[in-house]
């Protein structure tokens, strides 16, 4: 059974840095030419040069759905363009058994001016379906992005969800051995990922060989049996999903509580505000460890330099999965120049133990955001628990409810039964 | 499910030395190839309000002020022809030839969205440009028969060969343009030398002009610029009033030849770092 069906082996890939930006003219190649003749040419500058992936390794084996993890900029979305034929490796191989396409982005290609029919056409073509094969997939592409009314009309007057529904119908329907996805989950609304990751969880069932990229940690535990942890373009841990991906939001989670710049030249911001100091920890106790039933304090300090201007600040709490759970902000004040302190509480029994982050924004007249910081972030710890349940609590928070129970014999439990049920 | 073990393995990794053209895979891919033809001419057809008009437009404005400044002002000869077809059977393969080329070398950069996000052969792209051309001369043919019949010629069994002076015309264009397409993606300002390259180029092929013009001994020379052959072939197949464009149009062949190979093999070379570069 366990068949290898993509070896990588060794694979790196160097970019030049700066020249992606900006484009070189012929012109400017002529007059270095002929201005210094014999110095060579675009000299290898090592600080210019870039591993985007260095000595990456690793099998997948049939039927396998790997999941890519690492931080922006790891080199997911290289090694992905290197795995699609985009790019070619500057070293190392890889070695692929069977039909591949990849799916970097939904609706590649479509043309605004076409028709949805035409586009379906189109855009299977491009992603490498046989004219016969999306002939024969059209009605279930059509049913399945739910358009049928409007499959002759100009996509370019389609809404954003149908659009997106449409782009993803054909990629879904592709057959090849070996599928590549990024991050196309990112796009359309809470049903619409849904309905994707529905259809995903299917694909990976029929034994189809799938690799994907994503920020969502929920969605990549639940549809990968393995992960392909990528660190600074390296390969730093492979294995069975659960435990790398737990290591990997350990890992993640070196937490900054405190951010501090003590001179505005240094500090982030701009000529009207720059922050001085950010700051989370517990509200009992500075400095100690803070557990779920800990109150915690965020205190953000930034220099005004216009004075009068209407300010507040806003929190906003990510999970390590980057989903912002919740942001909240003081009233916007007329404020003097100088140094601000702001504060804010959050109460115990809100926050799970998981590990957060707090981006900060500082905002005038309630609308424009002046500034927008990365922030601090916090590991939350476990309590001890007076109940016989020792494994993490599920949810992204963990709120004290109030919670009440008591027995009801005497009532008719006939007539309550009904009640619950609407 | 398929045993994977017997499917065909692929293996990639970095090109180094003599690139393989690999015209197979071209074929393996030739319905991407009709799709993005079909595309285009759908796409120019339905946005421009003229459409189709378009195609007769351009030609037959260029033969009228062709025909009253060269024609009538300057008393160019035209090979015992009426002018206006004399340069109207020239007009027909250079706007296919000039479209072509234009629209070749700005296709890679007008394509970063596929090039960026999907794999297939790049040589598609140019190639699919090119032949998006052949609606506009077969609806600007249409006028040259009207013209034909007007002045009352009928063409000689030669006109079996123009087919291969358009696949000609074809070839020069697709060839140039591989090359500008390629460097157009490295050096931005390329774009920008097409139009007046496309000019110079028509003024130095004999459109406006027979090419009897030029001194014996020199006029099979002519055929280096690929495009005298080709203007040479149309009005022999089309109008029959000269002689066969025997060794001239060899030479024509030979430099497009030339000229596609090194063009082909250019932009293999230059292929994977499209994506890097766009």
């Amino acid at each position: 059974m366990s068949h290898v069906v993509i070896h990588v082996e060794g694979v790196g890939k160097r970019y030049k840095l700066g020249a992606n930006r900006q484009y070189r003219t012929l012109r400017d190649s002529f007059t270095n030419a002929l201005t210094s003749p014999f110095r060579k040419r675009d000299p290898e500058d090592p600080a210019r040069i870039f591993w985007a992936l260095h000595n990456v390794s690793f099998d997948v084996h049939d039927g396998d759905v790997i999941g890519i993890i690492g931080r922006n900029g790891a080199g997911k979305s290289t090694l992905l363009k290197v795995l699609s034929r985009i790019t070619e490796p500057t070293e190392g191989q890889v070695r692929l058994q069977g039909r591949i396409a990849s799916l970097l982005e939904v609706g590649t290609g479509f043309h605004p001016e076409l028709t949805g029919r035409e586009n379906i056409f189109l855009n299977g073509a491009i992603l490498g379906m046989r004219r016969a094969e999306i002939a024969s997939k059209f009605d279930e592409i059509v049913a399945f992005a739910e358009v049928t009314r409007f499959i002759d009309t100009p996509v370019k007057h389609y809404s954003t969800g149908m659009y997106m529904r449409l782009a993803f119908a054909v990629a879904a329907h592709l057959e090849p051995e070996i599928l590549v996805i990024d991050e196309v989950l990112a796009v359309g609304d809470a049903a619409f990922q849904k309905k994707c990751l529905g259809k995903m969880r299917e694909v990976s069932r029929t034994g189809r060989t799938v690799l994907f990229v994503s920020h969502n940690m929920t969605a990549m535990r639940s549809l990968c049996n393995r992960v392909v942890w990528l660190r600074n373009g390296e390969v730093e841990e492979t294995g069975e999903s659960g435990a790398v991906i737990a290591n990997y939001l350990k890992s993640a989670s070196a937490t900054v509580t405190r951010q501090f710049w003590p001179t505005q030249e240094e500090a982030p911001g701009n000529s009207q505000v720059r922050l001085n100091m950010i700051s989370v920890t517990s509200a009992l106790e500075p400095g100690a460890e803070v557990d779920v039933a800990t109150p915690v304090n965020i205190e953000v300090r930034y220099w005004n330099n216009v004075a009068g201007m209407v300010l507040n600040v806003s929190i906003e709490a990510y999970s390590i999965e980057e989903i912002c759970l919740f942001s909240s902000f003081n009233p916007p004040e007329q404020m003097p120049a100088g140094l601000i302190r702001t504060t804010c509480e959050i109460p115990a029994d809100l926050l799970n133990d998981s590990v957060y982050q707090f981006r900060v924004l500082i905002v005038r007249d309630a609308a424009t955001i002046l500034l927008k910081h990365e922030g601090v972030s916090l590991e939350v710890h476990d309590t001890e628990r007076t109940v016989a349940y020792y494994g993490k609590w599920t949810g992204a928070v963990r709120p004290a409810l109030r919670w009440s129970c008591d027995a009801q014999n005497s009532v008719n439990t006939k007539n309550d039964s009904i009640v619950d049920r609407r | 499910m398929t045993d994977v073990s017997t499917l065909p393995v692929l293996v990639i990794r970095p090109k180094k030395g003599f690139v393989s053209l690999n015209l197979r895979e071209i074929w393996n891919y030739r319905e991407l190839l009709f799709f993005l033809v079909w595309r285009d001419i759908k796409v120019r057809y339905k946005q421009t309000a003229l459409g189709a008009a378009w195609a007769v437009i351009q030609p037959v404005m260029t033969m009228i002020v062709f025909s009253i400044f060269f024609g009538r002002l300057a008393k160019i000869p035209s090979d015992g022809v009426p002018y206006p077809i004399f340069a109207y059977t020239a007009l027909l393969p250079w706007q296919l030839f000039a479209f072509a080329l234009t629209e070749s070398s700005n296709s890679l950069v007008g394509s970063q969205n596929l090039i960026t996000k999907v794999y297939f052969p790049r040589l598609v792209i140019p190639l699919a440009s090119v032949l998006a051309g052949i609606v506009d001369f077969v609806i600007a043919f249409g006028v040259l028969l009207v013209l034909m019949f007007w002045y009352g010629i009928t063409p000689g069994p030669a006109i079996v060969w123009l087919p291969l002076f358009m696949l000609l015309a074809l070839a020069t264009a697709l060839s140039v343009g591989l090359w500008f397409s390629a460097l157009n993606v490295k050096y931005r300002d390329v774009r920008y030398t097409i139009p007046f390259i496309t000019q110079l180029w028509m003024f130095a092929t004999p459109v406006a002009y027979p090419s009897s013009l030029v001194p014996k001994p020199w006029r099979a020379w002519l055929g280096l610029n690929p495009m005298a052959g080709v203007v040479e072939g149309f009005r022999w197949a089309l109008l029959g009033k000269t002689a066969a464009p025997g060794l001239l149009l060899w030479i024509s062949i030979v430099a497009v030849l030339l000229l596609l190979i090194g063009g082909l093999f250019y932009f293999r070379r230059m292929e994977s770092t499209f994506a890097d570069l766009a």
